[in-house]
C-alpha cells in the first residue's frame, strides 16, 4: 500500500505533465488554427459572390489575394443602419459572435421564430466592389434549424432584394438532411430569388416540396426533402435578419444613397 | 506472454473491439458517413491510444492502484486534446466534419479498456503492439463501414463520383438510410454476423 502522500504527489506530478503537455500544443498550434479559421471564414465570402468555387485548388496566398482586391469589410450599426467609422485594426479583430455576447454590446431580441436571442448592436458586412461601385451586398445571418445553431451569409445585388447567393459556414445539422444547406446544387436554386415584397417586407420562404422556377416563384426555393424543421428554420433566419430592426434599416439605407463614408 | 506479432494480429478478427468486444459503437455509428472522416478519425484513435497505451505502461509500477483509473483518464484526455489541436491547425476542413467526436475520443471505451486491461500489466513496447493491434482492429471496421455508407448513402469515395446520382443527372438514386446512423447499424451488424460465420468459435454459447 502507498502512502497517502504518495498519492497526492503522483497525481500533482501527473497533472502538470500532461497540463504542460495540453497548453504547450494550444499555444503552439493557435496561430495556425486562427489562420486557418480566417482562411475558411474568407472562402465562404468569396463563394457566396461566386469568386470562389468549393473545391477549388487554390492556396492560401490567393484566398487572402481575391478577398482583398475584391472585397470591403464594414461595420454596420443595426439600429441607424449607418456605417460605423473604426480603424481597420478595429475592423479586423471585430468578432460578431462575441459582441452579441457582451450585454454592452448587444440586446435582447424579441421571441423569433428563427430563435435567436440575442442580436448584436453593430454587425460586419461585407461588400464587393467593381471599382467604386458596391456589386453585391453580404450580410451575416444566424438562426436555429433543427439540432443547430446555422450560421451564414446571404449575399444580396445592388438592388438590396435579388438574392446572389447563400452559404452557411458553420452548423450541426444531419448530414444528408439537413446538412443539406451545404450541397452546392441546392445553393445553386437561391441566386436570382427577391428576398423582399413590392412593399419592401420580407418574404423569402423555404417551401416544402419544388418551388417553381425564379421567374414564376421569386419568393420561395425548395425546401430540403426529409429536413422540413432545417428548411423551416432556414426561411425564418433570412426573413428575421432582413427584417427592419436588423439589415432592413440598412438597406433602406444603402437603396436611398443615404450612406456616408462608402470607402474607408 | 503471447508474442508481438499475435498481440497485433489478434484485435482485427478474432478479438475485434467493435465486432466482438462490441466496444466504441458511438463513434463507428457517428463518424463513417464518409471515407476521408472514418481514415482520418482511425488515425486520431490509433495515435491517442499508442500515446496512452505507451504512456500508461511506463509508468505502470508507479501507479498508485486506487487512483490508477484517473491517471489513465488524465493522460488520455489530454492526448486527445493534443490530437484535436492538431486537426485543427493542419486539416481543418476534416476537423470540422469530425467536430465533438473527436473529443469524444476521450470516452471511447477501447482506449481507456486497453490502458487498463493491457497497459497496466505489459512493458511498453508490448503495449504499443497491443495499442496498434486494436487501433487497426477499429479501424477496419470504421474504414469498411465509411467506405460501403459513402459509396451507397452519396455514390462517392473519397468525395469522388462513383455513381453518378440522379440528382445530378446520373443514374443512382442514393441510399438515404446509409446516411443516417441506423445504416452504420445495419453494416456493423452484418459485419458481427460474417465474422461470426466465417469463425464459430466467437458465437456465445447460450
Amino acid at each position: 500500500m502507498r502512502s497517502t502522500k504518495y498519492i497526492i504527489g503522483f497525481a500533482a506530478v501527473v497533472c502538470l505533465v500532461c497540463s504542460v503537455v495540453v497548453s504547450g500544443a494550444a499555444v503552439l498550434l493557435k496561430e495556425r488554427q486562427t489562420i486557418n479559421k480566417q482562411l475558411d471564414q474568407k472562402k465562404k465570402v468569396l463563394g457566396v459572390v461566386s469568386l470562389y468555387e468549393a473545391g477549388e485548388d487554390i492556396t492560401p496566398e490567393e484566398i487572402n489575394q481575391r478577398f482583398s482586391s475584391n472585397i470591403v469589410p464594414r461595420l454596420v450599426d443595426l439600429k441607424t443602419g449607418k456605417y460605423v467609422q473604426v480603424t481597420a485594426e478595429e475592423l479586423a479583430s471585430f468578432d460578431q459572435r462575441k459582441a452579441r455576447q457582451d450585454p454592452a454590446r448587444s440586446a435582447a431580441a424579441d421571441a423569433n421564430s428563427a430563435k435567436v436571442l440575442r442580436v448584436p448592436n453593430h454587425a460586419l458586412v461585407y461588400l464587393l466592389m467593381k471599382g467604386d461601385a458596391v456589386e453585391k451586398l453580404v450580410l451575416p445571418v444566424e438562426g436555429k434549424g433543427l439540432w443547430s445553431t446555422l450560421y451564414g451569409y446571404i449575399a444580396l445585388e445592388s438592388d438590396t432584394t435579388t438574392i446572389a447567393g447563400l452559404t452557411f459556414y458553420e452548423h450541426g445539422e444531419t448530414p444528408g438532411l439537413g446538412g443539406e444547406v451545404d450541397n452546392p446544387s441546392w445553393q445553386a436554386l437561391w441566386p436570382g430569388r427577391k428576398a423582399f415584397d413590392g412593399s419592401w417586407k420580407a418574404t423569402i420562404d423555404v417551401k416544402k416540396g419544388a418551388a417553381g422556377s425564379v421567374s414564376d416563384d421569386p419568393h420561395n426555393v425548395d425546401g430540403l426533402s426529409g429536413a422540413t424543421i432545417t428548411s423551416r428554420g432556414v426561411g425564418a433566419l433570412l426573413r428575421f435578419w432582413l427584417e427592419e430592426q436588423r439589415f432592413g434599416a440598412y438597406l433602406a439605407n444603402f437603396r436611398n444613397q443615404s450612406l456616408t463614408g462608402g470607402q474607408g | 506472454m503471447a508474442n508481438n506479432k499475435e498481440v497485433v494480429l489478434d484485435p482485427l478478427f478474432n478479438n475485434n473491439p467493435i465486432a466482438v468486444q462490441v466496444l466504441g459503437i458511438c463513434s463507428a455509428l457517428a463518424v463513417t458517413t464518409k471515407l476521408e472522416t472514418s481514415i482520418v478519425m482511425s488515425l486520431a484513435v490509433i495515435a491517442v491510444m499508442m500515446g496512452s497505451n505507451v504512456s500508461v505502461a511506463l509508468i505502470r509500477n508507479f501507479i498508485p492502484p486506487s487512483i490508477r483509473i484517473i491517471v489513465q483518464l488524465t493522460i488520455i484526455a489530454s492526448l486527445v486534446i493534443v490530437t484535436d489541436q492538431i486537426l485543427k491547425a493542419f486539416v481543418y476542413d476534416i476537423s470540422k466534419q469530425l467536430s465533438v467526436f473527436v473529443g469524444l475520443i476521450i470516452t471511447n471505451c477501447i482506449v481507456m479498456g486497453r490502458a487498463e486491461a493491457f497497459a497496466m500489466q505489459n512493458d511498453a513496447k508490448a503495449s504499443m503492439a497491443d495499442a496498434l493491434g486494436n487501433g487497426f482492429g477499429y479501424s477496419l471496421v470504421l474504414l469498411l463501414v465509411g467506405f460501403f455508407r459513402e459509396l451507397f448513402g452519396s455514390g462517392k469515395l473519397l468525395g469522388f463520383t462513383v455513381f453518378p446520382l440522379v440528382n445530378e443527372g446520373g443514374w443512382y438514386q442514393p441510399n438515404g438510410l446509409m446516411v443516417l446512423a441506423p445504416g452504420a447499424f445495419f453494416l456493423i451488424g452484418i459485419f458481427i454476423w460474417f465474422l461470426r460465420w466465417r469463425k464459430p468459435e466467437l458465437v456465445t454459447a447460450d
